[in-house]
């Protein structure tokens, strides 16, 4: 830029705030531990079986917490549910309330279909609340035979398999959301919803490779070595596909070195140089590149291969989220006079503030530390027959057609 | 809906319409016949449970998949009916008194700035604010000072509201100036408008008249309209929480005014009629010079014109 700054008047009020950034951060999350379940149940990678459920409940734990920071984003949360009664057919946000909705319906059916036998043992032996729970839960379903797990696990692979594509269409769509605003060159390219969607895997195998190590710590299990090994190679890979299209599409941009070319590099090397080269580059993608190739081939070492997975768990987290932060709040950083920048000014309080952010981040934890109490998380996924004295304390009916 | 409620109490069961989701409020009409109806026992007690739960489930797919079936139909919008009552609140505006259009000839309203007789005086941002109750640091319209120093660079700047002779700016040394003009800045009302296309809610729409407007009442206040506006003409009202803009002065020039911008520029720079109308002002300024809208590229096809913009201008 030639000459002193300029922006527009109404671009100095940042209109998407931390939480536009969470959005795509949770909802990321969802697809990509939503993945590593349809890599057990569809694709058949027996390895990862000790996280298969835990993947489910965590897709739906955060799925579930999606709309919030949506709703504290709208000016009139009140509102919130034109988008479904007057959806309007040329906008892309149009289709958020259909296709989250499906999703979660997909989400819920699955894990209730995957929890079927602890719900109905818990529904027939719980006391008190948690009983009471279970009996809600089990929506009247008292019956475990042999044929009706057959059908549920022929049941489930079908939602997996119908998942991958929602889950794609999922975090595609808020990919498009940015991609498809032309008016932001930051924003605008083709390549935006793959980078979203393949970084939403990243971040979803980081978090369910650290959610498995801190529960079997917290159940003073030791972690499966081949599961561990096999999280992280696929994080790996994911990771080296995420940066790669990442930098593509910086190289993209910087080659072609458009009319808008000049202030996005300002803003790169200016307001994004730590949020972007420091943070998301450098720590959060090239030290996990580094560490995750050791965590695999350690075979010996359990002790190091749990402390380099949670080290890069933990940076890929960070990574995302900065990667999030760049999009959003980097893409309104510059006037769309294109020759001066904005500060978006992150306040503590207030309902888009920092911690109304870590409440919201929060929530799925919350409602996962929940489901944890409930039913089993983590450890043998494979479906099992109901204990046969489960059977002898129900009635007659439920239990004799497959004695 | 009451004609297939008449004729299944008419006639009883078996006249009973094929099944639809509306048809689910059928389920409680007597049947007179007492015997079958297409296999299934009308004998209430004798219905068995795995029909009934059947035709439950058959029912409730139905309904569920009518009614999203029903959100995708087209929806008659202000756009493409010319005598649909338009929104009471326009961003502050009445409810024309008369309707402007009639269905066989619409009227259509444009724009034009001429960027070579303004002076900056500021006079026209004023008007805006105090005509539209524009909140504080938010505009609806603004005008940039562009000014070409000798040595290559360019600085642009707002135009003070009061204009020049009460602001404290500092004076520019005219010494070295290569050259210095004012743009005014107001919505322009795009053909393409993006931010329409982008209102997840049908908030925001196109009057008959061709000017893009905001139902207040119904703008969940998002804020995608403000992302995809290239031209940065959009806000979000901290006052109604919802998405606002400039509209043309809508409730002055559908009683046949003109925008209080127009009405308060001492220059006559800007200029708005009817596009449709061949004696108007703006139809033989137009017809008499060249034109330019901003940032042509990215296919918006605004109806604001610009005579003398230069390649700077964005």
């Amino acid at each position: 830029m030639h000459g002193p700054s300029f922006v527009y008047p109404n671009d100095v009020h940042v209109a998407w705030s931390i939480m536009i950034v969470l959005y795509p951060y949770i909802t990321g999350l969802v697809a990509g531990a939503f993945v590593v379940s349809a890599l057990y149940h569809v694709f058949h990678d027996h390895k990862l079986r000790p996280v298969a459920r835990l993947a489910l409940v965590t897709a739906l734990c955060f799925c579930s917490c999606a709309t919030v920071p949506l709703l504290l984003h709208l000016h009139h949360p009140e509102r919130a549910l034109n988008i479904m009664i007057t959806p309007h057919q040329t906008s892309a946000m149009a289709g958020f309330g259909f296709i989250y909705s499906l999703y979660m319906l997909l989400l819920v059916v699955e894990v209730w279909l995957l929890y079927r036998p602890e719900i109905v043992e818990g529904a027939a032996n719980a006391a008190g609340i948690k009983g009471f729970i279970f009996r809600i839960l089990a929506l009247g379903s008292r019956q475990i035979t042999p044929g009706s797990q057959k059908a549920d696990e022929w049941l489930i692979g079908v939602l997996a398999v119908i998942g991958i594509p929602a889950a794609c269409v999922l975090h595609g769509y808020v990919g498009f959301l940015f991609g498809g605003v032309k008016a932001n060159p930051w924003w605008s390219t083709a390549l935006l919803p793959v980078i979203f969607l393949i970084s939403a895997i990243l971040s979803g195998i980081a978090a369910l490779l650290l959610l498995y190590l801190v529960l079997c710590r917290a159940r003073k299990i030791t972690p499966d070595a081949d599961c561990v090994r096999s999280l992280c190679r696929y994080l790996w890979m994911s990771l080296v596909a995420a940066v790669s299209l990442e930098l593509l599409e910086l190289l993209h941009l910087a080659y072609e070195a458009g009319a808008e070319w000049d202030v996005l590099r300002d803003l790169l090397t200016g307001r994004l140089a730590v949020s972007y080269g420091l943070i998301q580059v450098a720590i959060g993608s090239l030290i996990p590149f580094l560490l995750l190739p050791v965590a695999i081939r350690t075979e010996r070492y359990a002790g190091l291969r749990t402390f380099l997975g949670t080290v890069s768990g933990v940076l890929i987290l960070i990574q995302v989220f900065a990667m999030r932060w760049n999009v959003v709040i980097g893409g309104q950083m510059f006037s769309k006079s294109f020759r001066g920048f904005v500060h978006y000014n992150l306040t503590l309080d207030g309902r888009e503030g920092l911690i109304a952010a870590i409440v919201v981040l929060t929530l799925p934890l919350l409602a996962l530390f929940a489901a944890s109490r409930l039913l089993p998380l983590i450890g043998d996924a494979e479906p099992h027959t109901p204990p046969q004295d489960l059977c002898k304390s129900m009635p007659l009916d439920v239990c004799t057609s497959h004695q | 809906m009451n004609k297939s409620h008449d004729s299944a109490g008419a006639s009883g069961c078996g006249s009973r319409p094929a099944t639809t989701g509306l048809n689910i409020l059928n389920q409680g009409t007597p049947c007179s016949g007492g015997g079958s109806c297409g296999g299934v026992s009308c004998g209430g007690e004798q219905r068995s449970n795995a029909d009934s739960r059947r035709q439950f489930l058959s029912r409730a797919t139905s309904m569920v998949f009518g009614s999203f079936a029903l959100t995708l139909l087209p929806m008659e919008s202000p756009e493409t009916t010319a005598e649909t009552p338009l929104p009471a609140p326009l961003n502050g505006g009445a409810v024309p008194a008369q309707p402007v259009a009639s269905a066989a000839k619409p009227v259509l309203y444009g724009f034009l700035v001429d960027t070579e007789k303004c002076i900056g005086s500021g006079k026209c941002l004023s008007a805006c604010r105090t005509e539209n109750h524009v909140p504080d640091g938010y505009s609806r319209t603004w005008v940039e000072r562009y000014i070409h120093f000798k040595d290559g660079t360019v600085q642009v700047d707002l135009v003070p509201e009061t204009g020049y002779h009460e602001s404290t700016l500092p004076i520019v040394d005219a010494a070295l100036v290569d050259k210095a003009y004012f743009v005014p800045k107001l919505c322009n009302q795009c053909v393409d408008a993006p931010c329409n296309q982008v209102c997840p809610v049908h908030a925001s729409f196109t009057s008959p008249e061709g000017v893009e407007l905001i139902d207040t009442d119904h703008c969940i206040g998002c804020g995608y309209c403000v992302q995809a506006c290239p031209y940065g003409m959009r806000y979000i009202n901290p006052e109604t929480n919802s998405a606002d803009k400039c509209t043309w002065c809508y409730h002055r020039i559908t009683k046949n005014e003109e925008p209080a911008c127009v009405e308060a520029c001492p220059v006559g720079a800007r200029v708005f009629g009817r596009l449709d109308d061949p004696e108007s002002e703006l139809s033989k300024r137009l017809g008499a010079t060249r034109t330019q809208v901003l940032k042509e590229h990215l296919g918006t096809h605004p109806k604001l014109q610009y005579i003398g913009l230069s390649k700077e201008v964005v």
